[in-house]
């Protein structure tokens, strides 16, 4: 098999000016709801209380809200997680509620919606280990409901995080702006990282215009992205230093060109095989890896796009010549038809 | 040319034998065990408890599968629950003859099944994260200003009794923040004690300020001895919550300190977070302080100001009690605490021991105070509260008791108080999650089928759409997977989901090494290169390239490491050593694979890497194919 058949480069450059356009509009958009209406922050970020339970048969949200807001603790968000026996719910901070209670009093208002209470339940598993946990007995000792999981963050661990998800994002550009100055170009450093912040503000943008909760796994996810995408970027750019050399009257934009033809069967095949991985998360890791597996999806698509279009394209406006290559790096690889040149492993 | 000396060979045989070796544990599962481990902090679990373990089994008739010591605790692995229940009970009852005060705590608990030779090799399965196994975690941030205040109050108890000793007057030391302030009358005294303090309270610097009729020396915290103080007030919290978690009895609890004042706490397997917290959260704080009995100070009983220098607290029966601000002794110098009875009277009280230092500030203090009273505070969150103020019956040394108006349990429950060992520093719990064990499971089943459909994916188009070549990438993937398991099951990494996630993710990623390759391949066969010459010129011409692409993506791996938390944390270290280990798998392993088919034949004539399109001819040359 060999999908990609090109007979000659196609002349990516030529379209440039359109396809920066579409990135620019994407991008201001991006930005737009960005700034209108914010990201969707975990309790991670925020503080807050996180319970999730399970129910014994399909959960009735509205009651469980019911329950909690009779509470009074304030802006309470319940939605079903995953599945419709899995119900979520999200309290915020709120001055004067002692937060390391208010799990527990979230916990003992649901069960007690359910005609239950809250008893400590201590028992050896099949496997042998002992538990102790709190559970919601009913009458005839049914558990109509079961705590899953807990979380509780305080409201200064939340703004610390989201201060060193900032310096961890600052400090990923620098590094790569540096490494790829260093082995590169400064040219080619600014594209890079221009084309790659382009597909962060993107992700970004999609989780605020969708309001999909933004959490630390979802953070890291971005990251990793910025770092895949570059890696996109250095291959072609390792392709344009390379075909500076061979091709001696070739004008940059059609190097630039050669450089992306030769690449794309790989591009497409890479991302074809982590997409496939990412979609295999999307489908099977469940609600947890859900929103991890989407910022990973959008991008990379994204990351395919900007990193041969727009990289690209701004490196040619910033005037890649071919002295900036090639005399930075005097010929270091030996003739390719040395019958010598053996394997650098 | 495709020829690697044997000792490349060798160095990929030794990768391939260590990686299964080490991740061989993460097959075995879980067996039933039980678990010892002290009840008390004086209590050490050494080879003699392992010993008489194995012991009372024996005599017992449970018969364990391994029996041994790993860290603070001694554990037995059972074949089945009913043996385990058995030998538990055997167990209680040997090394526990009295069950209101255990001497050691005996839980039922789960420990991996794979055989002693593995583990003597290091050889351990995966550590999990809470999300994976279900527990409890706990973030707690010290709260070292009041560590500081304490210190600063030390020391002015300590530059009290130096200026008596010398005879230098002065016109009182009190604390301003984390200043220590003395008054003087004159500068003469001002200047010896300066001297003196200088030489013998190094923590400080000193310096006077004339102020009005009076000179002031001032003394304030050198940074390095308040970075000494903070360091060390984490350690003490660290070591006291050791001893309260094993209370507990879980397998392998995590104490850590992060940051510079926060302890995290994880107890894998725990579900009852009220009870952990109970017991983690005993953010208790002793004093020992003399009790002010003047008359102003029964005025202050009676509703009266309290007299400067004092306080009133309420004892635990509600009565009011004035006692003195100076600290005679606090709860650091604490080492041991044990119910008991008295020799004489038959009644129960407690025996303390406290260090060298504090014994001799002991015994100063109740020789100068026989008969007067002497209050224990227990500070939680803040707040005192007198546990006993005990009178003064003769001069006191290191070990001491305190005995009257106790029965069995009070004398107990003081004992465990003042044992579980102070706090240097108050703590507060400001992060929490607990994930329940039926979760935990299901996010490793789906950790797993993620990982393992996305594998299969990407290794049935690669090798759909490479043949031969695409085959020898997949061995590559899956000895990435291996290595990856096997480095992460040695370096014993927490594995979360997210961490997971990223095992998924680095192999997409990783399996781009080896497209790099195999495109460049074709691509120098289509320009007409011998086999031969196409796989040594692609493998070498790609190096460059990948290993640029994977610089770049470790950058981001460890800005990750570095400034992340708790998930993302997790997810950077897979993510990171995936990074390297692909790197090793993806060029050096699939070409050792690529060598030994390929490289024995001279006279190669196509290699099987799937068609080879060459622009030009109408029809694709079928020669390079397989």
């Amino acid at each position: 098999m060999e999908f990609f058949r090109i007979r000659r480069d196609i002349p990516f450059m030529r379209y440039t000016r359109v396809l920066n356009a579409v990135s620019v509009v994407a991008f201001v958009i991006a930005v737009f709801f960005l700034a209108t209406r914010g990201l969707n922050l975990s309790i991670e970020f925020t503080g807050g209380t996180l319970v999730e339970v399970e129910y014994a048969q399909s959960a009735d949200v509205q009651k469980t809200r019911h329950a909690v807001e009779a509470l009074g603790l304030g802006e309470v968000q319940v939605q079903t997680f995953g599945s419709s026996r899995d119900v979520l719910i999200r309290v915020p901070v709120r001055s004067g509620v002692k937060q390391s209670e208010v799990a527990e009093q979230v916990f003992a208002a649901v069960c007690r919606a359910e005609a239950g209470t809250v008893q400590r339940k201590e028992y050896t598993t099949p496997q042998g280990e002992q538990v102790s946990r709190p559970s919601c007995v009913a009458a005839q000792g049914v558990e109509p409901v079961r705590l899953s999981r807990t979380e509780v963050v305080g409201p200064s661990v939340g703004a610390e995080l989201a201060t060193d998800g900032a310096i961890a994002l600052t400090m990923t550009v620098v590094g790569i702006m540096l490494y790829l100055a260093f082995r590169f170009e400064w040219k080619f450093a600014v594209a890079g990282i221009v084309a790659n912040l382009h597909d962060v503000v993107i992700i970004l943008g999609f989780f605020a215009f969708f309001q999909w909760e933004f959490s630390l796994a979802v953070l890291a996810a971005v990251l990793a992205v910025l770092g895949y995408s570059v890696n996109e970027s250095v291959i072609i750019f390792d392709r344009i230093r390379e075909a500076f050399r061979k091709f001696r009257k070739l004008s940059p934009p059609q190097v630039i060109d050669h450089a992306i033809t030769s690449t794309i069967s790989r591009t497409i095949i890479t991302h074809g095989s982590t997409q496939a991985m990412v979609l295999s998360m999307l489908l099977f890791g469940g609600p947890t890896l859900h929103y991890f597996a989407v910022a990973l999806t959008i991008g990379i698509l994204f990351g395919i796009y900007s990193s041969v279009f727009v990289a690209a394209g701004i490196a040619m406006w910033l005037g890649v010549r071919r002295e900036d290559l090639v005399k930075a790096s005097p010929s270091k690889e030996g003739d390719p038809n040395d019958p010598n040149a053996g394997a650098v492993v | 040319m495709n020829r690697y000396p044997w000792w490349k060979y060798a160095i990929l045989a030794l990768a391939l034998v260590a990686g299964f070796l080490y991740t061989l544990p993460n097959f075995y599962g879980e067996a039933p065990a039980v678990q010892i481990s002290s009840a008390r902090a004086t209590l050490k679990v050494d080879t003699a408890l392992l010993e008489r373990v194995q012991q009372v089994l024996e005599q017992s008739g449970t018969k364990a599968d391994l029996v041994q010591l790993e860290g603070l605790s001694v554990r037995a692995r059972f074949a089945d629950t009913d043996t385990q229940k058995k030998a538990k009970d055997a167990l209680s009852a040997a090394l526990n003859p009295d069950a209101a005060s255990p001497n050691y705590i005996v839980a039922l608990n789960l420990v991996s099944r794979s055989p002693q030779w593995l583990s003597s090799l290091r050889a351990l399965p995966m550590y999990l994260g809470l999300d994976l196994r279900g527990g409890v975690h706990f973030l707690m941030q010290v709260d070292m200003r009041s560590a500081l205040t304490k210190k600063v109050d030390s020391l002015a108890t300590d530059a009290r009794t130096l200026l008596r000793d010398k005879n230098i007057r002065h016109a009182g030391v009190s604390r301003d923040g984390n200043m220590l302030v003395v008054a003087f009358r004159d500068t003469a005294m001002a200047a010896s004690a300066r001297d003196l303090l200088s030489g013998q309270i190094t923590e400080m610097t000193w310096a006077e300020t004339p102020e009005g009729s009076e000179v002031r020396l001032r003394g304030s915290l050198k940074p390095e001895a308040a970075r000494a103080i903070q360091d060390q007030a984490i350690k003490q919290n660290i070591t006291t919550l050791h001893n309260r978690v094993n209370e507990l009895g879980t397998s392998e609890p995590v104490i850590q300190q992060q940051g510079a004042d926060r302890v995290v706490v994880q107890l894998p397997g725990v579900q009852d977070t009220a009870r952990a917290k109970d017991i983690i959260g005993r953010t208790a704080t002793l004093e020992l302080r003399m009790v002010n009995d003047s008359a102003e100070a029964q005025e202050a009983l009676r509703g009266g100001p309290v007299p400067f220098g004092s306080e009133k607290y309420l004892e635990r029966d509600g009565t009011a009690i004035v006692v003195f601000r100076q600290v005679v002794i606090t709860g650091d110098c604490l080492t041991d605490a044990q119910p008991g009875f008295d020799n004489q009277t038959q009644e129960p009280n407690v025996n303390l021991t406290v260090d060298a230092k504090c014994g001799r500030i002991m015994r100063d203090v109740s020789r100068e105070n026989i008969g007067k009273r002497m209050a224990i505070l227990l500070f939680e969150r803040g707040r005192g509260e007198v546990v006993t103020a005990p009178v003064i019956r003769g001069e006191l040394g290191n070990r001491f008791q305190i005995s009257g108006r106790m029965t069995t349990v009070e004398a107990a429950d003081t004992a465990l108080l003042l044992r579980a060992g102070s706090l240097a520093a108050p703590m507060e719990i400001i992060e929490e999650r607990t994930i329940g064990p039926s979760l935990g499971a299901e996010n490793i089943a789906k950790g797993f089928t993620s990982v393992l459909w996305g594998f299969v994916a990407i290794a049935a188009f690669m090798c759909a759409y490479y043949l031969l070549f695409g085959v020898f990438s997949t061995l590559a993937l899956a000895f990435n997977l291996l290595l990856l398991v096997a480095v992460l099951s040695l370096l014993q990494a927490t594995l979360t989901l997210p961490g997971m996630a990223a095992i998924a993710l680095t192999l997409g990623m990783a399996i781009d090494a080896n497209v790099l390759i195999n495109e460049r391949v074709r691509e120098e066969l289509r320009n007409g290169a011998a086999p031969q010459a196409a796989i040594a010129a692609g493998y070498e011409r790609a190096f460059a390239t990948i290993l640029d692409s994977n610089v770049t993506t470790l950058i981001a791996g460890l800005a990750l490491l570095i400034f992340g938390s708790g998930p993302v944390r997790g997810f950077a270290i897979v993510h990171c050593l995936g990074i390297l280990t692909s790197m090793f798998s993806a060029v050096m392993f699939s070409r050792g694979l690529v060598n030994l088919w390929y490289g024995r034949q001279k006279k190669l004539k196509s290699v099987s890497i799937g068609q080879v399109w060459r622009p030009g001819n109408a029809a694709p040359t079928p020669k390079a194919d397989a």
